[in-house]
């Protein structure tokens, strides 16, 4: 078989448009995602038995089912069951939203739990109300140790936007998938969709890194 | 007058009794040496202060506000009891002028480069002066136990809370901690102090206190207690801790 450079050639302004969409799901969902997860993650970490009690099974639901499903679930069941009709691509990003606040909840209940409750008492001790304990002393500690378990989830929740190929967003991989359906050029085109993956997530890798450099990591 | 005031103060943890209808009245200005083995309740009574702990009977008066009176008063009772812990706790992602500057700004509304003089005026009290810059992780024991007894004093307090300052720290190291807290009691603050250093006890301390299985069982003159003591097992604590 021969590789033919202008297969990728003319397929690239496709891909990249797809990747630009698959960019954009991506962080729109994990910036919602991360406000989610740290009110679901706070909500399991210090609130009474029933704010517990919310947080763990929303945790439970999502965690519990493939993202497939639920974006299945927000694009088709939703208009029938309670009349709401989303757009593609708000399904896609409601689903990030939603699968990854899940994740990143654990993430940051873990990494306030794990900070040394001798720290929350040092803050009481000194008369500070609970909040401010948890803004200036336990959460910078916390928010340290949140960046590498943090930073498998954002590459998760990229990758996981291949997934709305189901649902026919137009991201990358669907961008891959129409113009293979056209020419079947097999090799060429997932190599180059492979290959803007490995760019979008190194890059993600590399920005993490660095801010982890940048911050002391207690 | 009493700054602390028990009150047939019982504390529990599930069923373990910790403290038995503790009454106890501490004055303004008093050195008060907590001792007493391990299990009779001396932490948990320091703890009890300032509500880190909270009393399950009875009632307990820091500065005329019970422990029980809520959440914003007891914020109050901790502004005026400064805390020292056994392990330092001092916040890790701040310089030792950041955690002494840290509780002035956020507790007491003070201006920043107000809290920062401050500080380096408390660190240079403490023989820090020149560690303002340091992280806890770079300091040793001795020299972060300081910055946290600076950090405490930094609130300005009527009274300081030690629990077991000196018991994590190498030999070589207690005498610089007990040297600050000396110069403290010489100041004339009130200081409550959990300790087995029986020298501070006897130089520095106006009051000791023994206690047993969650009751305060001797109370009274450090130096009298420690050179002829008549209750046995004071007598027996004490063989121990030498």
């Amino acid at each position: 078989m021969e590789f033919d450079w202008s297969v990728i050639a003319d397929a690239m302004p496709a891909l990249l448009s797809g990747a630009r969409l698959t960019i954009l799901i991506t962080v729109a969902g994990l910036v919602g995602g991360l406000i989610v997860g740290f009110v679901a993650g706070l909500m399991r970490a210090y609130g009474n038995a029933i704010v517990n009690g919310i947080a763990f099974a929303y945790v439970e639901l999502i965690r519990g089912t493939p993202i497939v499903v639920q974006v299945m679930f927000i694009y088709f069941a939703l208009p029938v069951l309670a009349d709401i009709r989303v757009n593609p691509m708000t399904a896609a990003v409601v689903s990030i939203i939603v699968n990854a606040g899940a994740y990143i909840a654990e993430i940051v209940r873990g990494s306030f739990l794990s900070v040394h409750k001798g720290l929350k008492e040092a803050g009481l001790a000194l008369g500070l109300p609970m909040w401010k304990v948890l803004v200036y002393i336990i959460g910078p500690v916390a928010f340290r140790r949140m960046i590498p378990p943090l930073g498998n989830q954002f590459i998760v929740s990229l990758k996981d936007t291949s997934l709305f190929i189901v649902i026919g967003v137009g991201e990358l991989t669907r961008q891959g998938q129409e113009i293979m359906a056209a020419n079947f050029r097999a090799v060429e085109i997932w190599s180059a969709v492979a290959i803007l993956y490995l760019l979008m997530t190194g890059t993600l890798t590399l920005i993490l890194r660095v801010t982890e450099k940048r911050m002391r990591i207690l | 007058m009493s700054i602390v005031e028990f009150r047939k103060v019982t504390k529990t943890f599930g069923p373990v009794v910790v403290l038995r209808e503790v009454d106890l009245n501490i004055d303004a200005g008093e050195v008060v040496v907590l001792i007493g083995p391990s299990g009779s309740g001396k932490s948990t009574l320091l703890r009890c202060i300032n509500a880190l702990e909270e009393i399950n009977g009875g009632d307990l008066v820091v500065d005329d506000i019970s422990v029980r009176s809520g959440r914003s008063k007891v914020r109050l009772i901790r502004q005026e009891a400064g805390m020292v812990f056994q392990q330092f706790n001092l916040f890790p992602q701040m310089t030792a002028l950041q955690n002494v500057a840290f509780g002035p700004q956020r507790v007491r509304g003070v201006a920043k480069a107000e809290a920062i003089e401050q500080a380096k005026a408390l660190l240079a009290k403490v023989g820090l002066a020149e560690r303002g810059h340091h992280y806890p992780s770079e300091l040793s024991g001795g020299q972060q136990q300081r910055v946290a007894i600076a950090r405490a004093l930094a609130v300005k307090p009527k009274l300081m809370l030690f629990d077991e300052p000196t018991s994590a720290l190498d030999p070589e190291l207690r005498h610089e901690v007990l040297r600050v807290m000396r110069s403290l009691a010489e100041e004339g603050m009130t200081m409550i102090v959990v300790t087995h250093e029986m020298a501070f006890a006897r130089q520095v301390g106006t009051r000791l206190i023994f206690m047993e299985d969650g009751k305060i069982s001797v109370d009274g003159n450090p130096a009298e207690l420690l050179a002829n003591t008549t209750n046995p097992r004071l007598k027996e604590f004490l063989q121990h801790v030498h």
